[in-house]
C-alpha cells in the first residue's frame, strides 16, 4: 500500500514484548486503521451461550454438508432420462432436486459463515484514515520535473519531423490490424438484399419459362384447391439448389411468403401498378406477400381473416391485407412486398402456383440504399 | 565443524503463520503489503451488497459457462436430430449443430439442464444487480469526484453486460433467439450509410449466413468476458485506492472511513455472500424454468411464436421499438428506417447522458470538491428528481416491451397499450420529477421540524388555559424558546420515540429487531474520536448545509 504513512510505530523489540493482539492492533494502526473498540463476544470461555452459538454455526455447516451428500446421491441414482408423456415422468424432479440441494448446500454454508462472524468472532469498531489528499508538493514537483526532462530528452519538442513521422507510423501501426480484421470480414452487400430466390431462372425451371414454382414447407407444390376460403399458408420458392450461404428455398431468410386466399366478397384495393398480381389476375382471390415484416424482419404471421389484418408479433406492426398489406398500425412504414403469382397446369392436371417474377422491391426491414 | 553466524533465535517466528509469512517475505518482501492489505477496511453498509451480487454472479457465470463450453458445439452445420435421440418430439428435425448440442446438454448430459439454467439465471442476476448498484450510486451521489472514473467504468460494464447477455442468448440458435438475432440484423441494417455493410461484415453475408454462431461464441466466451474481467478489476482497484464512500455518522467523515477489517471479518463475510448468491442462482436454476429452447424448436426464418419476449435487460429496447411511430426519412433515393431511432440513437443518448452526468452535475453546481460522504436522496431533490424521471422513462419502455402480454392478461386493446405507452413516455417522466422533488422537500422539512421542535410523543397535555398541546421530546439542547439547536448533518433524524437513545444514524436499521444500546466504552471512544476530528475541522470550514 502506497497511501499509508505509518506513524511512529512500536519497535521490533517492543512488538516482541506485546501479546499477539496488541501487535495486531499496532499493525492495523500502522495502516491507518484505528481499532476503536474490540471485545471478545464470550470473555468467559465455555458458557452456555457460547456453546449455543457454536452449535448454531455448526448446524448450518452440517445442513450444508448433508445437502451436498444428497446432491451427490440423487445425481447418481435419480431418474433423469426424458420420457414421452404417458410414461413415468419422474425425470422431471431431477433438475429441481439437483438445484434445490445445491442451493441448500451453498446457502447454508454462507449462512453458517455469516453467523460465525456475527456470533463468535470478536466485535470491533474500526475506522481508517483516508489519506486522500493530493500528493505532497515535493512529490508533485519531482514528478513534474521528471516528466519535463524526460520529454525534453527525447528531443520531440524541437524535432517536429521526428514527431510527425512517428505519429504517421503510429497511426499506421494502429490502423493496419483494424484494416486487416475488417478487411477480412468485409463482404459487399451489392444487390443481394434486393433479390430473392423467386427470380426467374430458365436454367433450373425450363418447363415454366423460368418461373419458380411455389411450394409449402415439405417441398410440395401448392395448388389453389389446397386452401379453404380465408386460409393463409406459408410458402416458399421451390429452389432446392443451395445458395452460396448453404440455404435453399425453404431455409433462405428472404424467402418466406404468405399465400392468402380471400373470403368470398373480399376484394383487394391494389397499390399503384400492382393490380392483377394475384390469381385470377382480373379479380384476385389468391394473393401473396413477403412474410418478412418491413419493420424489423420478424415473420408477420397472425392473420385475422374477418378484417384482413395481419399482425407481426415482435413489435405489433399491423398490415391491411385488403389494401395490399399497407401498414395501418405500429412502427412499420412500408407495405409488405407483393409477389406476382400465376398458375400453370401440372402433369396431374391440377393447377399449381408459380411466381411470375421476383418481388419488385427489397423485402424485409429498411436500409440506407433502399429507395 | 564451523557454522555461519547463527541467526538470533528471537528473530525466528514462533507461530506457523509467522513461519509461512517469513517464507514469502524472504522471497517477495511482502510483509508490509500483507499487513496493510489484511487490515484494510471494507464497507459493511447493506447498500454495498448490490455491487457484490454483480461480482459474485459474474463468477458464477464464469464457472457455469466453462462447464457448458465442454458440451456446446458452436456450429451452424445442418444436422438431423437422430431417430433414436432422447427427446422424441425432435426426431428427424433438421437443426443446427449448436441447437442440437443445446438439446444434448438438456437431455443427454446428467445435470446439464440445471447448470444451463443457473447460467441463464445468473446472467439475469448479473445485469439486475449492476442496474440496482448503479441506482444506489446515483441516488446517493457516490459518483461525485473523485469517483467519476469508476462511474464510467461501471457504465461500460452495464453496456458490455447487455451485449454479452444478448450474444449468449443467441448461441442456442433456437426459434426465439434466432428471431432476436434477425431483429439485431435489422437494427444494423437501419444505420445510415454503413448499415448494410455492418450487417454483412458481422454475418459474413446475408442474414443468417453460416458463421454467426461461431463468431458470437468466441465473443461470448473470450472477448467480452475478458474485457469485463479487466474492467471489474479496475473498478475494484479504484475502490481500493479511493476507499469506499459512506453515509455520514460518527467515525464516517471526509477524513476517515468506517467498515470492517479484511481478516477475518470481511473475507469470511464476502466468501459467505458469494456462496449465498451462488445458492440463490442454483435455487432459481433448479426450481424456475428458463428459456426452454426444446419447446421453441430450431430457428427457421419463416416462423415465430406470439408473445416473443427477450431477456429482461433487452426489454427497454424492445419497448422503445414498439412505441416509436412509423416515421421514415426518405431523402435522395435513400432511407433512414424508423428502427434506427429507438434502437441505435436512443440507447446512444441514454448512455451518453448517464456517462456525462457526474460532469454535468459538477458543472451545474460549480462543485470541484472531493466527496467521500454520501448524500441522502432527499437532500438533493434535483438529482433525485432526475433519477426518478430516468427510471420512469426506463420503466415505461420496459413495460411496453411486454405490452402484448399485458394486453392479453388484462384484456386491453393492444393498440391502446401502444398509444398508452407513447403518451406515458412523454408525460410520466416529468410528473415523476415533480413528484420526487416535492417528496424530497417534504422529507427535508420534516427532518428540520423534528430537529427544531422535537419528536412527537403522542402525549396530549391540557394547559390551565384550556389549550391542548402535544408534548414534543427535543433531540438535544434547546434555546430559550425551547427550539432545538442541533443542525442537520446529512444523517437520518429519529422521528419516533422508540428510535431515541439510538440516535446515531442508521441505528434504527441495525436495531430493527431490538434496540441497539451503545456500550459505554464504545461511546467514550467515539466521543474522543469526534473531539479530535472536531478540533481538526474547527479552524477549516464550518459544517456544510446540504440543502438544495
Amino acid at each position: 500500500m502506497s497511501d499509508h504513512r505509518p506513524e511512529e510505530g512500536p519497535t521490533a523489540d517492543e512488538l516482541r514484548q506485546m501479546t499477539s493482539e496488541e501487535a495486531m492492533i499496532a499493525s492495523a494502526k500502522a495502516a491507518g486503521v484505528h481499532v476503536i473498540h474490540r471485545r471478545d463476544r464470550f470473555p468467559i470461555r465455555g458458557t452456555r451461550a457460547e456453546k449455543r452459538a457454536e452449535r448454531g454455526v455448526a448446524l448450518a455447516f452440517a445442513v450444508s454438508g448433508l445437502a451436498g451428500v444428497a446432491f451427490i446421491v440423487y445425481f447418481i441414482v435419480g431418474h433423469w432420462r426424458w420420457h414421452l408423456p404417458g410414461t413415468s415422468q419422474d425425470f422431471q424432479y431431477y433438475t429441481p432436486i439437483l438445484g434445490g440441494t445445491l442451493a441448500i448446500m451453498l446457502i447454508f454454508l454462507g449462512i453458517g459463515m455469516v453467523l460465525w462472524v456475527k456470533w463468535l468472532m470478536p466485535e470491533e469498531e474500526v475506522v481508517q484514515d483516508r489519506h486522500d489528499g493530493p500528493s505532497n508538493d515535493e512529490d508533485n514537483l519531482m514528478t513534474e520535473a521528471t516528466l519535463v526532462v524526460g520529454f525534453e530528452d527525447t528531443g520531440l519538442p524541437r524535432r517536429g519531423l521526428i514527431l510527425r513521422s512517428l505519429m504517421f507510423a503510429g497511426g499506421a501501426v494502429a490502423t493496419v490490424p483494424l484494416i486487416a480484421l475488417v478487411g477480412g470480414m468485409l463482404k459487399k452487400p451489392g444487390s443481394q438484399l434486393l433479390h430473392t430466390l423467386y427470380r426467374r431462372n430458365s436454367k433450373l425451371f425450363p418447363n415454366s419459362d423460368g418461373m419458380v414454382p411455389i411450394v409449402d414447407g415439405l417441398w410440395r407444390p401448392v395448388s389453389p384447391d389446397d386452401m379453404e376460403p380465408g386460409a393463409i399458408a406459408t410458402v416458399f420458392p421451390g429452389v432446392r439448389q443451395k445458395t452460396a450461404w448453404g440455404t435453399d428455398g425453404l431455409t433462405d431468410a428472404a424467402s418466406p411468403t404468405l399465400l392468402i386466399r380471400l373470403r368470398p366478397g373480399q376484394t383487394v384495393k391494389p397499390r399503384a401498378g400492382q393490380a392483377g398480381w394475384g390469381w385470377p389476375s382480373e379479380s384476385p382471390e389468391y394473393i401473396a406477400f413477403s412474410k418478412i415484416c418491413t419493420h424489423a424482419g420478424c415473420p408477420a404471421s397472425l392473420y385475422e381473416q374477418q378484417t384482413g389484418r395481419l399482425l407481426c408479433p415482435c413489435h405489433q406492426s399491423q398490415f391491411q391485407v385488403l389494401e395490399d398489406a399497407k401498414p395501418v398500425f405500429g412502427p412499420a412504414t412500408r407495405s409488405l412486398p407483393k409477389l406476382p403469382i400465376t398458375v400453370r397446369e401440372g402433369d396431374d392436371g391440377r393447377l399449381y402456383f408459380y411466381a411470375v417474377s421476383d418481388f419488385h422491391e427489397a423485402i424485409g426491414p429498411g436500409f440506407w440504399e433502399r429507395r | 565443524m564451523t557454522t555461519t553466524a547463527p541467526t538470533r533465535r528471537t528473530d525466528a517466528p514462533r507461530t506457523p503463520q509467522g513461519k509461512l509469512a517469513k517464507f514469502f517475505d524472504d522471497r517477495l518482501t511482502a510483509a508490509r503489503w500483507t499487513r496493510a492489505t489484511l487490515n484494510k477496511l471494507y464497507p459493511d453498509h447493506w447498500s454495498f451488497m448490490m455491487g457484490e451480487i454483480a461480482l459474485y454472479s459474474f463468477i458464477v457465470l464464469l464457472l457455469t459457462g466453462t462447464y457448458l463450453s465442454f458440451f456446446f458445439d458452436p456450429s451452424m452445420t445442418e444436422v438431423v436430430y437422430p431417430k433414436n435421440g432422447t427427446y422424441v418430439p425432435m426426431h428427424g428435425v433438421t437443426m443446427s449443430a449448436a441447437y442440437k448440442s443445446t438439446l444434448d446438454i438438456t437431455f443427454d448430459v446428467r445435470g446439464g439442464l440445471v447448470v444451463r439454467q443457473i447460467h441463464h439465471w445468473s446472467a439475469l442476476m448479473f445485469l439486475a444487480a449492476m442496474l440496482v448498484h448503479m441506482c444506489r450510486v446515483f441516488f446517493t451521489g457516490a459518483f461525485r469526484k473523485p469517483r467519476e472514473l469508476n462511474w464510467l467504468i461501471g457504465l461500460s460494464l452495464i453496456g458490455l453486460g447487455i451485449i454479452e447477455g444478448f450474444v449468449g442468448y443467441s448461441l442456442p440458435d433456437d426459434l426465439l433467439s434466432g428471431t432476436g438475432l434477425r431483429i439485431a440484423d435489422a437494427i444494423m441494417l437501419s444505420i445510415p450509410v454503413i448499415g448494410t455493410w455492418t450487417s454483412f461484415l458481422i454475418f459474413g453475408g446475408p442474414f443468417p449466413g453460416n458463421i454467426i454462431i461461431g463468431r458470437f461464441y468466441i465473443a461470448h466466451v473470450l472477448l467480452i468476458p475478458a474485457i469485463i474481467a479487466v474492467l471489474i478489476a479496475a473498478h475494484i482497484g479504484l475502490v481500493v485506492i479511493q476507499k469506499h464512500s459512506e453515509f455520514p455518522r460518527r467515525g464516517h467523515t471526509e477524513k476517515t472511513v468506517g467498515g470492517e477489517r479484511f481478516m477475518p471479518y470481511y473475507m469470511t463475510k464476502a466468501t459467505a455472500f458469494f456462496f449465498i448468491v451462488f445458492g440463490v442462482c442454483a435455487a432459481l436454476g433448479g426450481l424456475a424454468q428458463i428459456n426452454p429452447v426444446w419447446l421453441f424448436g430450431p430457428y427457421t426464418p419463416s416462423q415465430v411464436s406470439s408473445g416473443s419476449q427477450p431477456d429482461w435487460y433487452m426489454m427497454f429496447l424492445d419497448g422503445s421499438t414498439r412505441l416509436f411511430p412509423s416515421w421514415e426519412i426518405r431523402l435522395w433515393h435513400h432511407t433512414v428506417p424508423p428502427l434506427f431511432w429507438p434502437t441505435v440513437v436512443l440507447p446512444g443518448i441514454l448512455f451518453t447522458l448517464a456517462g456525462a452526468f457526474p460532469f454535468i452535475e459538477a458543472k451545474m453546481t460549480n462543485d470541484r470538491e472531493k466527496h467521500h460522504l454520501l448524500q441522502r436522496p432527499r437532500d438533493v431533490p434535483v438529482r433525485t428528481g432526475l433519477g426518478c424521471m430516468a427510471l420512469t422513462f426506463y420503466l415505461v419502455l420496459f413495460l411496453s416491451g411486454g405490452n402484448d402480454i399485458i394486453a392479453k392478461a388484462f384484456n386491453i386493446s393492444l393498440n391502446a397499450m401502444t398509444w398508452g405507452g407513447r403518451i406515458a413516455l412523454l408525460i410520466l417522466p416529468p410528473l415523476a420529477y415533480l413528484f420526487a422533488y416535492r417528496v424530497c422537500l417534504g422529507l427535508q422539512r420534516h427532518d428540520r421540524e423534528v430537529l427544531e421542535h422535537g419528536v412527537e410523543t403522542g402525549i396530549i397535555k391540557l394547559l390551565p388555559t384550556g389549550e391542548y398541546i402535544e408534548v414534543h421530546q427535543p433531540l438535544g439542547p434547546t434555546d430559550e424558546h425551547g427550539h432545538g439547536v442541533l443542525p442537520y448533518a446529512g444523517a437520518p433524524v429519529p422521528k419516533r420515540m422508540n428510535q431515541l437513545g439510538a440516535s446515531t444514524p442508521l441505528r434504527h436499521i441495525r436495531g430493527f429487531f431490538y434496540p441497539v444500546k451503545e456500550k459505554p466504552e464504545i461511546q467514550a471512544a467515539l466521543d474522543e474520536l469526534e473531539a479530535r476530528e472536531q478540533a481538526e475541522v474547527e479552524s477549516a470550514e464550518g459544517p456544510k448545509q446540504l440543502t438544495d
